[in-house]
């Protein structure tokens, strides 16, 4: 009898990590840029078919007045080619931001949120919206 | 059999004093020794979020009111907004504190406050005393070539500085 209950403790203890785990793993499951585009298509309310590359590609390039006048744009500091390596303002490596010259890109959503919060912020003086982060990565993603 | 039960005991002292001795709490590591070796220091988030921009800075290098003004103000960072989530801004702040020049924990701390006033809270490393005193022979001119940008850029002259290292020896200006 004490065995049989210290077997469904087990079980249940058991069981009850497994479901942990598999919550962290959600929570940790890497993101990938179709997932990503997805979910930014879903919080704007309108279809994947609906973002656009083509304003991805505007975002990127459109120069604006940053805070101190000078025009800036998201090549500034990643290049005119998102495939290439880009360089901070003091002069650090940034990897390229195109998914097929760096995997990494576009797997961490909470990353991408950080990015996009500060960067749109500096670019734009603004956050940018989730149809604008959706068109972004559909244009990145399928740089070749 | 006696004797050779008190060379382990001495051997096993002798051991268990100098792990002691070369093992410091915190991730800590002794440097090369040097006055002006910068303490190693090991954290997650320091190392990953200060560093995705520019080199981690040694929090001995500064005071913690400069950290506290520098953490406070993270949305507006020298022009770039660098915000953090507030438990990430947090768990950096109070890393930077515990290691920063007024710590009392590295020679080099020591060195940045004596030459520092107390009351003073610089926002930049480069505005400290001790860095401009370390860098009078470098000249003007050098920090603004295309290859270093800045004096933010520690990297660009001392090869390095990824690493902790910041031996003249290793010390290379650009042309």
């Amino acid at each position: 009898m004490q065995k049989a209950g210290f077997s469904m403790i087990k079980h249940y203890f058991c069981s009850g990590l497994a479901m942990l785990g598999m919550v962290s793993v959600v929570a940790l499951a890497a993101e990938t840029p179709a997932s990503l585009i997805t979910q930014y298509a879903q919080k704007a309310g309108v279809p994947v078919s609906a973002l656009s590359p083509q304003r991805g590609a505007a975002l990127y390039r459109t120069e604006h007045s940053g805070r101190d006048g000078q025009p800036v744009s998201c090549a500034s500091c990643h290049t005119a080619s998102p495939q290439q390596a880009g360089r901070t303002r003091v002069g650090k490596r940034i990897e390229p931001l195109a998914p097929l010259a760096n995997p990494q890109r576009f797997t961490d959503a909470v990353k991408v949120e950080k990015w996009f919060r500060r960067n749109c912020m500096d670019v734009l003086q603004r956050e940018c919206s989730a149809q604008e982060k959706g068109d972004f990565i559909a244009w990145l993603s399928q740089l070749k | 059999m006696n004797y050779l039960m008190r060379g382990i005991g001495v051997l096993a002292t002798v051991g268990a004093v100098s792990l002691l001795a070369f093992s410091l709490p915190s991730g800590e590591a002794r440097g090369d020794g040097g006055g002006d070796a910068l303490p190693k220091l090991t954290h997650k988030n320091w190392q990953q979020e200060c560093a995705s921009c520019h080199l981690a800075y040694s929090p001995a290098l500064l005071p913690k009111a400069s950290w506290r003004r520098v953490m406070g103000g993270l949305d507006q960072h020298f022009g770039e907004n660098a915000s953090l989530d507030p438990v990430t801004q947090a768990d950096i702040l109070r890393f930077l504190e515990t290691h920063a020049a007024d710590s009392g924990n590295s020679a080099i701390g020591n060195k940045v406050m004596r030459r520092q006033g107390a009351d003073k809270a610089p926002l930049r490393i480069t505005e400290t005393r001790w860095f401009v005193n370390k860098h009078d022979e470098v000249p003007r001119a050098a920090w603004s070539r295309k290859a270093v940008g800045s004096a933010a850029n520690c990297a660009a002259c001392h090869r390095k500085a990824e690493q902790g290292v910041f031996n003249e020896h290793d010390v290379r200006i650009p042309k």
